[in-house]
């Protein structure tokens, strides 16, 4: 099922949490919404499930105009971010609510809502815990409950509000590539939300980065990690380092010294490059300024160095070849390597 | 070791602990346990005959009768008031709802007996709705509507006071995953919303329960105090004492303090096996 946003705009007392919001999510596609707090990733996805109305805009699932449709209509598998598990029922009553709640003309028998409920207990693993109540299940296991129970009404759509949040760093991980493998099995369109960049990096297919309430950039791990689009999407996306800079006549300056980098507009901008893409030089233009703190940090070794004058001093971290000589105070060189300036 | 020499710091010495506790004691031997003691002894002064025959005397049996129908009607009124204006604050969001938090409470904060003139000038003889409800033929005060008012009045912030904590810290997650599997309103109550408060609402109504039998303030001033009509188990004991009916009176008031017991031993019961679901907090 093909979803598209169009236009969204959504207030809360008068504070607007998104503005003009627009999307269009591919049938089949697994897709992470991700952001610091508050930049409007959660309640995107809790109005493509129809748990919030819109203040404009709309939403279309294949050619349909769902903005209007209830949640119920809507048929959306919804994971929410603590499970939201009924706590005084079994996994196999949790599993099988939606298909008990049905109207009386669609719901199966009995027998057959409990076959199913099993199927969908093994099919996320849990074989054996049906009678168990969700207090007596480990983090992992309930989320499995969680995934198992949106998956009972045949969903078009399966959405994710943060969900591995709530679990340790190792049970996460080994979740992580389940749902992968879930999603690569049964084919939903899956959106997720996210504020861990690694995990919305290792899972989508495509990452919508958003802050503010406004989507930033769309595309690939490859895209928003190797081609981000503005400095929002460069400091957020793994580890940058920003400069002002000016360029006149076609060349780079920094603090009225060329930095031997060549762009084809004039103007104040920053400079944007990440620590890998830096190269140490020997003589000609280039950054410069005394180390004032380094760390190893695995194979590699950070250094961070004061650019800039005394009163207004930059500091900025880069990697330096393990033979480098890092120590505080020593001068270093460098230039970037693969950069990007916003205006 | 130096275990003994350690004082635990929030810890007091034995002779100040025992000393509290001894003064708690007393002041609950002789506060609480000695009249429930005194009622029964009383009750019995002459013989469990006469506390038999006093508990069938007519204007007794329809003084109990009285105050079963008046519980009868005000409980499960207080149960669906209590329940729907705690739905109504804990999930969602209006104006002026500090403002109905308050107003629930206010039954609390007033003197009964004001609570009961309230009613009396409001649907009284002399004043502006009582004369056109008489036409109508219908009596509200000196008759069981006004009794039956009265107590629904004073008994209603039990069941909600004790629903909002839990519903509001519960918050709206459950019944949200319950909608988005396609449950309807009704579904989503039934099957999420009330048993994740059936605890907390059967303790609720029976606190509730508890006050509305043994109520005396607002009861009284709307009565009238017709003997069999409109006296309720706890005016009876005192028109029964007033005629120096010691045994009589005290009958009827030692079903009262069986009342009181059984509540005690249910309330000790729900709060020790279900105690983590009627308060706020808890999480699965």
């Amino acid at each position: 099922m093909e979803i598209r946003v169009e236009k969204i705009r959504k207030e809360f007392e008068l504070y607007p949490a998104l503005h003009d919001v627009s999307l269009k999510i591919e049938s089949g596609e697994l897709i992470a919404l991700l952001g610091p707090s508050g930049s409007g990733k959660t309640t995107l996805l809790r109005l493509i499930a129809g748990l919030e109305q819109p203040t404009q805009g709309r939403i279309f699932f294949g050619n349909e105009d769902a903005s209007y449709r209830s949640v119920q209509e809507r048929n959306v598998g919804f994971v929410f971010q603590h499970y939201a598990l009924f706590r005084h029922m079994s996994v196999l009553d949790n599993v099988a609510f939606g298909l008990k709640v049905r109207p009386k003309g669609q719901r199966p028998p009995k027998a057959e809502i409990r076959r199913r409920a099993l199927e969908l207990l093994e099919m996320v693993q849990l074989t054996g815990l049906e009678k168990r109540f969700p207090s007596q299940l480990s983090g992992g296991q309930r989320q499995r409950v969680a995934l198992a129970r949106a998956m009972a009404i045949e969903p078009k759509v399966l959405l994710l509000d943060e969900p591995f949040g709530a679990l340790d760093a190792k049970v996460r991980k080994e979740l992580r590539r389940w749902l992968r493998e879930f999603h690569d099995r049964t084919g939903h369109t899956t959106v997720f939300v996210t504020h861990d960049q690694e995990e919305a990096l290792e899972l989508a297919d495509r990452v919508v980065v958003m802050s503010q309430g406004k989507i930033e950039q769309v595309g690939s791990s490859d895209d928003v990690y190797d081609r981000p689009n503005s400095p929002f999407v460069f400091s957020f996306i793994g580890e940058s380092a920003n400069l002002p800079v000016k360029v006149e006549g076609g060349v780079v300056h920094f603090h009225g010294a060329p930095t031997g980098l060549t762009a084809q507009r004039d103007g104040e901008a920053r400079l944007f490059f990440r620590p890998q893409d830096v190269s140490l030089i020997e003589e000609g233009p280039g950054l410069t300024g005394p180390v004032t703190a380094s760390r190893r940090l695995a194979g590699t070794r950070i250094a961070e160095v004061e650019l800039g004058s005394a009163t207004e001093p930059c500091h900025v971290e880069i990697e330096v070849p393990l033979e480098a000589s890092a120590t505080n105070g020593a001068i270093l060189s460098f230039r970037p390597t693969r950069w990007k300036l916003f205006y | 070791m130096s275990n003994e020499r350690f004082k635990n710091p929030i810890s007091e010495s034995a002779p100040v602990r025992y000393g509290l506790i001894a003064a708690v004691l007393a002041f609950l031997a002789l506060f609480v346990l000695t009249p429930l003691v005194i009622v029964f002894t009383e009750a019995f002064s002459k013989g469990i005959e006469e506390y038999l025959l006093a508990l069938q005397e007519p204007d007794a049996v329809s003084a109990i009768r009285l105050t079963l129908l008046v519980a009868a009607i005000a409980v499960p009124a207080n149960l669906l008031f209590g329940l729907a204006a705690s739905w109504a604050i804990a999930k969602f969001d209006f104006r002026g709802k500090s403002f109905l938090i308050t107003l629930i409470d206010l039954p609390f904060s007033v003197s009964p007996v004001i609570s009961g003139l309230v009613y009396v000038l409001l649907f009284g003889a002399n004043s502006m709705l009582g004369p056109i409800l008489k036409s109508y033929g219908l009596q509200i005060v000196f008759a069981v509507p006004g009794i039956v008012l009265a107590t629904i009045f004073v008994t209603f912030p039990f069941v909600a006071r004790e629903l909002i904590p839990l519903m509001q810290d519960q918050g709206t997650g459950d019944e949200e995953a319950a909608i988005s599997l396609g449950a309807n309103g009704w579904q989503a109550f039934w099957y999420v919303t009330l048993p994740n408060i059936k605890w907390a609402l059967l303790y609720g109504v029976l606190l509730c329960n508890a006050r509305a039998m043994g109520e005396f303030g607002a009861v009284s001033v709307v009565s009238g105090h017709i003997r069999g009509l409109t006296n309720t188990m706890p005016l009876h004991v005192e028109i029964l004492y007033n005629d120096y009916n010691v045994v009589g009176a005290f009958a009827v008031a030692s079903l009262l303090a069986l009342l009181a017991l059984l509540t005690l031993v249910l309330r000790t019961i729900l709060e020790t096996r279900y105690g983590s679901e009627l308060s706020a907090g808890q999480k699965h």
